[in-house]
């Protein structure tokens, strides 16, 4: 599925005296299969912007075209276009409110009018696709799980829509360590195992680093650069300056090479820091 | 002159109502005047229960906890623990009550039936101390996250608090966002000698710390200092917690044969070792 936005303007509140401009003139467009890490500073537009996507907002003017159909065109399918997107949003787990994970799970499929056994299947798919085991959870309510499952649980139920773009804003937010790599890895088997085109929110530059094929930056309601996470995670002065970190790697590589250090310019990776490094004590030896 | 810790658990234990097993069991404990103490744990662990006894929210079921002396048990000490010992949550916007900034900095001391003629000016000095006075006659939801955590130190601040404690103060943050929290608690604790309890997902935050401790399964597992803490690489794993990055990459490249000593947490630190035993290369162009 692709995804193009052209010209895309979202005032909030337009004509009183509150209105604000939350996009100004955004256009992009995403390829099938891609990882779009969408990132920016709080403010900066990138909520509003994922909720244009699926077409829960309407831009005040410009376009998504979703395999060249425009989203909010008169006699566009609205329902089955946003059954092809998948929108989890922040703290999604707030959302869930069925006596079991099945039902849960179930919830979007059965509006959909699937049959009861491809509703199972679904489920299925859906737990699987999420590493939570059916057998040992499908039947158990989801508030008896931790914060981390339960987020699970409320994506699973997206995914058993089987979208082909999924969009999530900030999965890992608030959870511990394993909660934030288990959601990672999963989100990382449904890029290359389903080819799911995915596009995270996030403002962990660490979680970029590891998963994003190409970022998005936004600060004020606009696109201030979009390239692989080597390129944008080298400009760092223009990250901090929009009140954006990046990886302790590339502050690693960026400090070393200002004291002189024989380093590549756009390393952010823990492992090529750890090459390079020893690269550098072997042919330098001792001080 | 001995001193008397600022807060003190000893064999505190707490089960919810109608748990099988307690959340939090026989955790002793002792944090000192001006120390600033990170809690990491994962999800599920016991150190968000810890908070909650800390300043009387929770009773314990078994043990006793001192808050500057008073014992969180007896009702009539409760006002003036919650005074002694601030918290501030995760959700900013949980605990914003009015709908003006310098109202809600007072709320804490309209409960204390502190005289107005007294509150203005230490409401006045609060949002002074995390930088938020131009904002003083702001509505609350025009403020950013940071802003609004901001706000909650300071009404915290107007009651002249000998601890703050922070329970994922954090979590709901973007990165300017939480380093603006971490660096207004960092200079309280530095400033003003404010003894802090920072309860963290993230080690780079706790890293800044000058003790961890750690939770797991209701018990305090490990307690030291950040170098101490996160040298054990393989035990904060098998807590299912992480170590900041700069520590892994030190504990990979030693693993290599490279000599870097322990206790390396941030990107300075690594710096900092690195030019002791490689020199830059001067033909580098």
């Amino acid at each position: 599925m692709s995804i193009e936005v052209r010209h895309l303007t979202h005032t909030y509140s337009e004509g009183s005296a509150l209105s604000a401009v939350a996009l100004d003139d955004v256009s992009f467009s995403i390829q099938d299969g891609e990882f779009i890490g969408l990132i920016g500073h709080t403010g900066s537009g990138k909520s509003t912007l994922v909720q244009h996507l699926n077409g829960l907002l309407k831009p005040t003017s410009g376009q998504i075209l979703i395999d060249g159909e425009d989203l909010n065109g008169e006699k566009v399918d609205r329902r089955a276009l946003r059954r092809r997107i998948g929108l989890v949003f922040q703290y999604p787990e707030y959302q869930l409110f069925e006596e079991t994970v099945a039902k849960d799970i179930a919830f979007g499929p059965k509006n959909q009018g699937l049959s009861a056994g491809e509703i199972d299947a679904r489920v299925r798919y859906a737990m699987d696709c999420v590493h939570l085991d059916y057998e040992k959870y499908a039947e158990k309510s989801p508030f008896e799980l931790s914060g981390g499952q339960m987020r699970r649980v409320a994506i699973a139920g997206v995914l058993a829509m089987k979208p082909s773009t999924l969009i999530l804003d900030e999965p890992t937010a608030g959870l511990d360590p394993r909660g934030r790599d288990r959601i990672l890895s999963m989100l990382e088997d449904l890029h290359r195992k389903e080819n799911t085109t995915v596009i995270m929110v996030s403002h962990s530059m660490d979680d970029m680093a590891r998963l994003a094929t190409r970022l998005i930056v936004m600060a004020n309601g606009k696109i201030v650069a979009s390239g692989t996470p080597r390129e944008i995670f080298s400009q760092r002065e223009m990250m901090t300056s929009i009140g954006l970190g990046i990886p302790d790697a590339a502050r690693l590589c960026g400090a070393l090479r200002e004291k002189g250090y024989d380093l590549p310019a756009d390393l952010y990776r823990p492992e090529e820091l750890k090459q390079h490094l020893l690269r550098l004590w072997k042919e330098a030896g001792k001080c | 002159m001995t001193e008397t810790p600022r807060i003190s658990l000893d064999g505190v234990s707490y089960t919810y109502e109608e748990a099988p097993s307690p959340a939090l069991s026989q955790a002793t404990a002792a944090i000192r005047e001006g120390e600033f103490v990170a809690v990491l744990g994962h999800n599920g662990s016991g150190k968000s229960t810890l908070a909650k006894l800390l300043n009387a929210l929770y009773i314990p079921t078994e043990g006793t906890v001192l808050v500057c002396g008073y014992n969180t048990k007896e009702e009539k000490y409760t006002w003036e623990i919650r005074r002694r010992a601030g918290m501030i949550f995760q959700n900013p916007d949980n605990q914003i009550v009015a709908t003006v900034v310098k109202e809600d900095v007072a709320f804490g001391l309209e409960n204390l039936g502190v005289p107005t003629v007294d509150m203005i000016p230490r409401i006045e000095s609060a949002l002074a101390t995390v930088r938020m006075s131009k904002f003083a006659d702001t509505a609350p939801h025009m403020l950013s996250g940071g802003q609004k955590q901001r706000v909650a130190i300071a009404g915290i601040l107007a009651m002249e608090p000998s601890v703050i404690i922070a329970d994922e103060a954090t979590a709901m943050l973007d990165p300017s966002g939480r380093q603006e929290v971490l660096d207004t608690l960092l200079a309280l604790n530095k400033n003003k000698n404010i003894t802090v309890v920072w309860i963290t997902h993230f080690m780079e935050e706790a890293a800044k710390a000058d003790r961890v401790i750690v939770v797991s399964d209701g018990s305090i597992v490990e307690d030291g200092t950040p170098g101490e803490v996160f040298e054990k690489t393989d035990r904060m794993r098998e807590l299912h917690l992480d170590v900041p990055h700069m520590t892994a990459l030190a504990e990979e490249l030693r693993s290599e044969g490279m000599p870097l000593p322990g206790g390396i947490l941030t990107v300075e630190d690594m710096v900092r070792e690195v030019e002791k035993i490689i020199c830059p290369s001067k033909s580098a162009t």
